[in-house]
């Protein structure tokens, strides 16, 4: 009898067992950290001071010269009169209830970590376009990042950079880089063929294809990619803060802990109004820089 | 550099093949044994997308490529310049096996000797109208005060002067595809490929293109090689036509070579819808000169013209034709005074045909002259004379076949 149990339960590892994996691997890892922490943690230094640097400028700089700066890149992005009156009113209704400093802060990570993910994302989705075989390796591990719960790569960026702002980016960019990178390559993928032949035909070389055709035409998808990151980064900030990212997710944080619902609701509008001005602002730069599309026959 | 001889042609294709698949070299023996595609398709997968293709092409000529589509015309377009690599073969321009170059050097080859012209045009969206004609030299690293020059002094000759900021998408169809030929135009290459140019005009656009192709041919005498499915532009255009059928060259030869004796029934078969009257030149119809009269005076030449079993001839000097004389006025002159010399009085009010008349223009006058008219050359030379009898003949030809039921039919 004892021979057929596997048929009713499923054969499991012994529970002694999973635990010496689990702790080996778990001792492994902590051994790793504790040897090399130091050192991925000065790797990231440059990035640290950066972020510290543009935080405080973000913080420290008077409120009326950001706001100004806010409403001038939305106005040049977007000429419109309305957005940018729109965006200047909820940045003052922002400042107004308090959230200024704890806005600027999330700001200043939201601005660094799209341009980390901007920076490794674009060249990582030209490789992939150019590769089937880069392509095939790498779709698989951008699925893992974007299912995995963030709070499972949270463990070990924590364990071995502690908890503060880089961690914080890495955890943000972790989450939020798979859509550039997909975007891009599709993007490059999409690219009329004849219009490549084109380009080849008159002796183009593969930077002069790659710079002056590929990425050119690409551009619209590459955009809406870039859109795509900026909005799982924001959405990002709140669970990020859990690792003493400071900003508006930290007071949303508190509002879960206490059951503060307005405080909770403000910060939750606050990151909705940073959405808003990131979102509207990629997308009218993406399609003013395709006005060749316009006025076709 | 080269070391071709000077009756080799511009470029010459050597067996090539071209298949697609796993593995094409292990097919080639096989199309060699003599299989046939759709027996390699069902056997191995592979497709055969040439076979066995031989061609010259010689400097200076349109040289058109004709085919349906699946014919791998365009495949084959695409192997002068190597975006298409064969499976086996050579394609030598001027004693250089293209094959034979590295990528440094076929992107050169590319630059400055061939450039082409695509069927959808393939045009940057993303750059102005001059921006695109000037692809090439900015390709080539040319500063741009020079390609800003060349590419307008280009968009002015293909008629687009004034369009040089707007982008593609706010053009026509027929300006964009002026556009690509001004970018064709502007690298200086010497080889045309044409794949399609013209396929995607609508008609009364497509004429239009044609004449300005040949108008500017007859300035620049480049080497174009271009690719149609369709039999009139291909006879319109071609100093030489290539008939595709599956990959394979069924035939090859001068337009009135293909039109008056198709090597296949598949070649027949397309040749049977052309308008010959249009696609035929006087030149391809016209008899030998006969019927020449050289003599002096009259009464020799009254002598000679009777020796010529026929009532008319064509009066020829050492400074070439001079007209048409008939037996009837040259007798009454002889009444006069037959020793005078042969003068311009004497002559027919007739003008003589130009050997590249199309028949359809020449027609009427022919019907109603009651003699072969003279053709007579550029220099002023007799070439030929062109009786009504062979007109007929070479336009009946056509109707034998449509107008018979059975054959319709079949």
């Amino acid at each position: 009898m004892s021979d057929a149990k596997w048929l009713t339960e499923f054969p499991q590892l012994d529970r002694a067992d999973l635990l010496a994996i689990r702790k080996f691997l778990d001792g492994a890892y902590k051994d790793f950290s504790r040897a090399y922490g130091d050192i991925i943690e000065a790797v990231f230094d440059p990035l640290l001071y950066f972020l510290v640097w543009f935080e405080k400028l973000l913080v420290n700089a008077p409120w009326w010269i950001i706001l100004a700066v806010i409403v001038a890149i939305v106005y040049a992005a977007t000429r419109s009169w309305k957005l940018s009156a729109g965006v200047l009113v909820s940045f003052l209704l922002i400042g107004y209830f308090g959230m200024w400093e704890d806005t600027m802060r999330t700001l200043s990570i939201i601005f660094v970590c799209t341009l980390l993910s901007i920076v490794l994302g674009i060249p990582i989705g030209i490789m992939m376009s150019r590769s089937d075989r880069v392509q095939a390796i790498v779709t698989p591990l951008l699925d893992i990042m974007q299912t995995m719960p963030a709070f499972v790569y949270l463990i070990p960026v924590v364990m071995l950079l502690g908890i503060g702002k880089v961690p914080g980016v890495i955890a943000v960019v972790i989450y939020a880089i798979p859509p550039v990178i997909r975007l891009t390559n599709l993007g490059i993928r999409l690219v009329d063929k004849e219009v490549l032949e084109a380009a080849t035909a008159y002796g183009a070389n593969s930077s002069q294809r790659l710079f002056g055709v590929q990425i050119p035409l690409a551009i619209p998808t590459i955009m809406a990619g870039i859109n795509q990151t900026i909005m799982m980064s924001l959405a990002m900030v709140v669970i990020a803060s859990m690792i003493g990212v400071k900003g508006l997710g930290q007071p949303v944080l508190k509002s879960i802990t206490n059951q503060y619902f307005t405080l909770g609701l403000l910060n939750g509008l606050a990151i909705v109004a940073l959405a808003i001005v990131f979102d509207r602002v990629s997308q009218a730069y993406g399609k003013r820089t395709q006005r060749h599309l316009e006025g076709s026959h | 550099m080269s070391t071709a001889s000077t009756n080799e042609p511009l470029l010459r294709v050597e067996n090539l093949y071209k298949v697609f698949g796993d593995n094409p070299k292990s097919i080639i023996p096989m199309i060699e044994a003599g299989k046939s595609k759709d027996d390699i398709l069902a056997e191995t997968g592979h497709t055969v997308g040439l076979k066995e293709i031989n061609l010259q092409i010689e400097k200076g000529q349109i040289y058109v490529i004709m085919g349906l589509s699946g014919s791998g015309k365009s495949t084959l377009i695409r192997h002068f310049n190597r975006l298409i690599d064969p499976t086996v073969g050579k394609i030598i321009v001027e004693g250089t096996d293209v094959m034979e170059l590295n990528e440094k050097e076929l992107e050169q080859f590319r630059r400055h000797r061939m450039s082409m012209v695509f069927q959808r045009f393939g045009l940057m969206p993303h750059r102005t109208v001059i921006e695109n004609v000037a692809y090439g030299l900015t390709v080539q690293g040319v500063d741009k005060a020079e390609r800003q020059n060349k590419a307008q002094e280009w968009l002015d000759t293909v008629g687009l002067g004034g369009y040089e900021n707007q982008y593609p998408s706010q053009l026509s169809g027929g300006q964009q595809q002026r556009v690509g030929l001004a970018r064709a135009l502007c690298t200086d290459a010497d080889i045309l490929l044409m794949d399609e140019a013209f396929s995607a005009l609508d008609p009364l656009i497509r004429s239009e293109m044609q004449d300005q192709l040949i108008e500017l041919q007859e300035k620049l005498h480049k080497t174009i090689i271009f690719i149609t499915h369709d039999l009139d532009e291909a006879l319109r255009l071609g100093d030489r036509i290539a008939i595709l059928k599956d990959g394979e060259l069924v035939q090859e030869g001068a337009p009135e070579d293909i039109l008056l004796s198709p090597a296949t029934d598949y070649v027949e078969a397309f040749v049977k819808d052309v308008n010959r009257a249009r696609a035929l030149t006087v030149e391809t119809v016209m008899r030998p000169p006969a019927h020449r009269i050289t003599a002096l005076t009259i009464d020799d030449a009254l002598s000679q013209m009777k020796k010529l079993s026929g009532n008319y001839g064509y009066y020829v000097t050492k400074d070439g034709y001079q007209g048409v004389l008939l037996q009837e006025k040259l007798e009454k002159a002889a009444k006069l005074d037959g020793s005078s010399p042969v003068g311009d009085a004497l002559f027919e009010e007739v003008d003589p045909l130009s050997p590249d008349s199309v028949l359809e223009e020449i027609i009427p006058e022919t019907m109603e002259s009651n003699y072969p008219l003279p053709v007579v050359d550029e220099e002023g030379d007799l070439q030929g004379s062109l009786p009504r009898s062979s007109i007929a003949e070479v336009l009946s030809v056509k109707d034998d076949s449509t107008d018979d039921p059975d054959k319709k039919a079949s």
